[in-house]
């Protein structure tokens, strides 16, 4: 287990940046605590690091430098920890976590996705918790063909529910059902405004992952 | 790169020396291997048993012929003249035996393929020979041997006696008639013992699975051999003697009659004095029940004697009963992500038919009936639920996990008890969720993140070696390995497979086990310093008897577990006597709570200190003693 290095991170926030553009910011800093990524056997995990009680915008006391954990920006938070730090209770997932040998250690907080030995990033379904709520752009499948793509199978535009507009082609996307509840990701195979003229059958997203996988691929779900 | 394989110097392999069969394994695995029934092994292919039912339900059709047919006796004697001439005394022979054996098919329809196969062997077999019949004759025994024949006489005449009423006619009338055969003529050439052997064996088989087979069949079965035994009865009064030998042999009284006489011994054992028969003891009548239930539930000897010591007479029937039936589906909301009314809501329309679990769960529902797989719902693959088994959620609700705690799950495989552990927790704190089994932590894997638990680590270790990887924990769950004999309706092969060394081998291991749980945590814990000790296992060595273990080797005390129901553990067991304090134990059964049964024990560390037993303390004084005088 070690953090990521520069090469890994950028990577990894490239593919990231897809589904959630810019709100990759908010994912690193988060108000309920500083998360960080860390790597292990190939796999990279998102860990909380410190936890900060009182669902406020605050950071940890000492502040672990940002930069090696993946973090985008240098936040001043030399002067923001001092004002919190009674609130801050270090809960130690990542210091419990050393403990444990590397080949005994199998998960630790949630996997994002693991990289590819030729060093790209593949995103795992197990990511969609973290992703969906700053999802950029986002399609929603009618309750007929939920079952459909949670099977593993591409949106048609008969069951496309709605979409965000201003989305390009190719497009990376959440999936969610029409109860709001998210399913997948997915990437646009039309734009928005093509959306309107192709007819029913025709692929409107194409299906990366689906949260079926949890059931279809658990031996191989990290 | 990689490793290069060169299929020119790839050695041959092939099965060695050991592979080969060695003399002596079968009378070696006839020691451990129960006593597999003859005809598993000889079994006809597919084809063969078709063909064979064919020609069955055709020699059905046509007894007549075979009391037209001249009586065995003198063909067969006139068949076995010896002559020197092969040919002429195989044919001869053939057709007497065929004629005796299976008379119906001998002479309407050509012989079948499988005669055919014989005869084939019986040429080939001759042309090997290079006419060396006349002197194989003088070698009987060794080619007795060589197809078969010899020692599986008898063997055949005891599995006859296994089998059912239906098809015992067929066997019967078959057999003895190749019996007569092997009376009648002992000059037999060994091949035709083999045909007639192999015959003998091809009715057994036939009358077994057309057992197995639709009524229908049956009868027919059944309506063919009934003549032909009566017939037989007439022309061989020796005949006579072989069945009455069989007749002997007691059937498997049916099920209906030990259901009642279970009801009646009970009934008689609960007002023993009054309703006794005369001359009859209690342990009589006991190993009695025991019998009956053990045949009628059908469990293994050592479990129902483990269980009825557990219960009493009026808890007896009914527990073995509710192990017959499956405990109803429940399911724990995951408050992670949504609200039990929700997730109600929701399900309810997707056509789910379910209610609150009960008053002492905020988040588990009960399932009745569903018109969608309940596991693969949108929902479910969501996060939102996870299939739980009532008695699961109790060690959790009994662990009473704070927010910001450190935790450890032992045994956590699947991750029910986990995910609950974690949502108690709101996600705050930390639980190291450990499991000795790395295939079943991907299922924890799976579950953790499906249903978005952050602050858990996942680790594969044997849990015995746990204070050293890390300690100081908050509170530790031990959902301990054990023999499941509480949940015997889940799975229940339990009923026959588990003994005594399986007991007391599960025992060794939850002692080790619940001892360096109470090692790795810490007493000095400002909210926690609790351990939860469960099993879904009844019996008492696997329960009572580890607590009592840990309550005499660590610095713990058992508390209440804070939950208002289930029955208080055993401070008592024949001739055991527990600790008082097991009082607070609490034992679930399917019977009465309808849940799986379980075993929760809930401990207080006071103190770190491992005291030290009398002995060790004195092998300690003696070493140092023994030291000083050294130096």
């Amino acid at each position: 287990m070690r953090p990521l290095t520069e090469e890994e991170t950028s990577t990894l926030f490239q593919k990231l940046s897809k589904y959630i553009g810019e709100n990759i910011q908010l994912l690193v800093d988060r108000p309920d605590g500083t998360y960080c990524f860390r790597l292990h056997k190939d796999r990279v995990y998102y860990v909380r690091s410190v936890f900060v009680g009182g669902g406020q915008c605050l950071w940890e006391k000492k502040g672990c430098s940002r930069r090696g954990e993946g973090g985008l920006t240098e936040l001043g938070s030399a002067e923001r920890a001092p004002l919190f730090a009674s609130l801050a209770i270090s809960e130690k997932i990542l210091k419990l976590a050393v403990n444990i040998s590397r080949e005994n250690l199998v998960s630790l907080g949630t996997c994002f996705g693991k990289f590819t030995k030729t060093q790209k990033f593949r995103l795992h379904i197990t990511a969609l918790d973290y992703l969906a709520p700053y999802a950029k752009h986002k399609v929603w499948v009618k309750p007929g063909a939920e079952q459909s793509f949670l099977y593993g199978n591409h949106v048609l535009k008969s069951g496309l529910g709605r979409i965000t507009e201003n989305t390009n082609q190719y497009q990376g996307l959440v999936v969610y059902s029409m109860a709001d509840v998210p399913l997948g990701f997915g990437v646009a195979a039309k734009s928005t405004q093509d959306c309107r003229k192709v007819d029913p059958m025709a692929i409107v997203v194409f299906h990366q992952g689906d949260i079926g996988e949890y059931v279809r691929h658990e031996d191989t779900l990290i | 790169m990689g490793r290069k394989l060169d299929p020119t110097k790839k050695e041959r392999r092939g099965p060695g020396r050991k592979a080969r069969k060695q003399k002596g394994a079968e009378t070696e695995l006839a020691k451990f291997l129960p006593p597999v029934d003859d005809e598993s092994g000889k079994r006809l292919s597919s084809r063969a048993r078709k063909r064979a039912a064919k020609r069955r339900s055709e020699s059905a059709g046509a007894p007549e012929t075979k009391k037209l047919s001249p009586s065995p006796k003198p063909l067969t004697k006139d068949a076995v003249q010896p002559s020197g001439k092969k040919g002429l005394k195989a044919s001869g022979l053939k057709t007497g035996s065929q004629a005796l054996f299976v008379p119906a098919k001998g002479k309407k329809r050509p012989a079948p393929p499988h005669s055919d196969e014989e005869e084939d062997s019986e040429d080939s077999d001759s042309g090997n020979e290079g006419g060396s019949w006349p002197s194989m004759d003088s070698e009987d025994d060794d080619m007795v041997d060589d197809y078969g024949v010899a020692s599986e006489e008898e063997s055949d005449e005891d599995d006859e006696v296994t089998y059912i009423l239906d098809t015992i006619y067929v066997c019967r009338t078959k057999q003895f008639s190749c019996l007569l055969v092997f009376s009648l003529c002992p000059q037999l050439l060994p091949i035709e013992k083999a045909a007639q052997k192999q015959r003998a064996q091809e009715a057994e088989t036939l009358s077994q699975w057309s057992s197995e087979d639709t009524d229908e069949e049956e009868e027919e079965v059944e309506h063919s051999p009934q003549p032909k035994f009566k017939n037989d009865d007439e022309e061989n009064e020796d005949l006579q003697i072989n069945l009455d030998k069989d007749e002997k042999f007691v059937l498997p009284s049916d099920l209906q009659s030990v259901h009642q006489r279970i009801q009646d011994i009970v009934g008689v054992l609960r007002d023993f004095g009054a309703q006794r028969e005369e001359g009859r003891s209690r342990t009589e009548y006991l190993s009695r029940l025991r019998k009956d239930l053990a045949t009628y539930y059908s469990y293994g000897d050592f479990l129902i004697g483990k269980i009825m010591d557990i219960f009493p007479l009026s808890e007896l029937v009914e527990f073995l009963e509710a192990n017959e039936v499956p405990r109803p589906i429940t399911l724990r909301t995951n408050t992670l992500k949504t609200r039990r009314r929700d997730l109600a809501q929701a399900l309810i329309n997707r056509g789910v038919n379910l209610d609150p679990l009960g008053k002492w769960s905020k988040t588990g529902l009960v399932v009745y009936d569903s018109s969608v797989p309940i596991g693969a719902t949108p929902e479910y693959l969501a996060g939102h639920y996870i299939l739980q088994g009532a008695s699961s959620m109790l060690p959790v609700i009994a662990l009473a996990p704070q927010e910001h705690e450190r935790i450890l799950d032992m045994c956590c495989a699947p991750g029910g008890k986990t995910s609950y552990i974690a949502q108690l927790m709101k996600n705050t704190g930390v639980i190291l969720a450990n499991d000795a089994n790395a295939d079943r932590l991907k299922s924890v894997v799976g579950n953790l993140h499906r249903l978005g638990v952050t602050n858990t680590i996942i680790s594969h270790d044997d849990g015995r070696h746990f204070p050293k990887v890390v300690g100081g924990f908050d509170r530790v769950l031990l959902d301990a390995p054990c023999s499941g004999t509480g949940i015997i309706s889940k799975d229940p092969s339990v009923k026959t497979n588990k003994d005594d060394k399986d007991i007391k081998r599960c025992a060794h291991i939850q002692k080790e086990l619940l001892l360096s749980a109470i090692d790795s945590v810490n007493a000095a814990s400002k909210t926690g310093g609790y351990i939860v000790y469960c099993t879904c296992s009844i019996t008492v060595e696997e329960n009572e008897c580890v607590v009592e273990y840990a309550l005499k080797k660590r610095n713990v005390r058992l508390v209440p577990t804070g939950l208002d129901f289930g029955q208080e553990g055993f401070t008592h067991f024949r001739e055991r006597r527990f600790h008082p304090t097991l009082r607070s134990t609490r034992r679930f059964y399917p019977h009465t709570h309808n849940m799986d049964g379980f075993f929760i024990a809930k401990f207080k560390k006071f103190s770190n200190a491992i005291p030290q037993s009398k002995t060790s303390k004195k092998s300690l004084l003696i070493y140092s003693n023994s030291l000083a005088t050294k130096l």
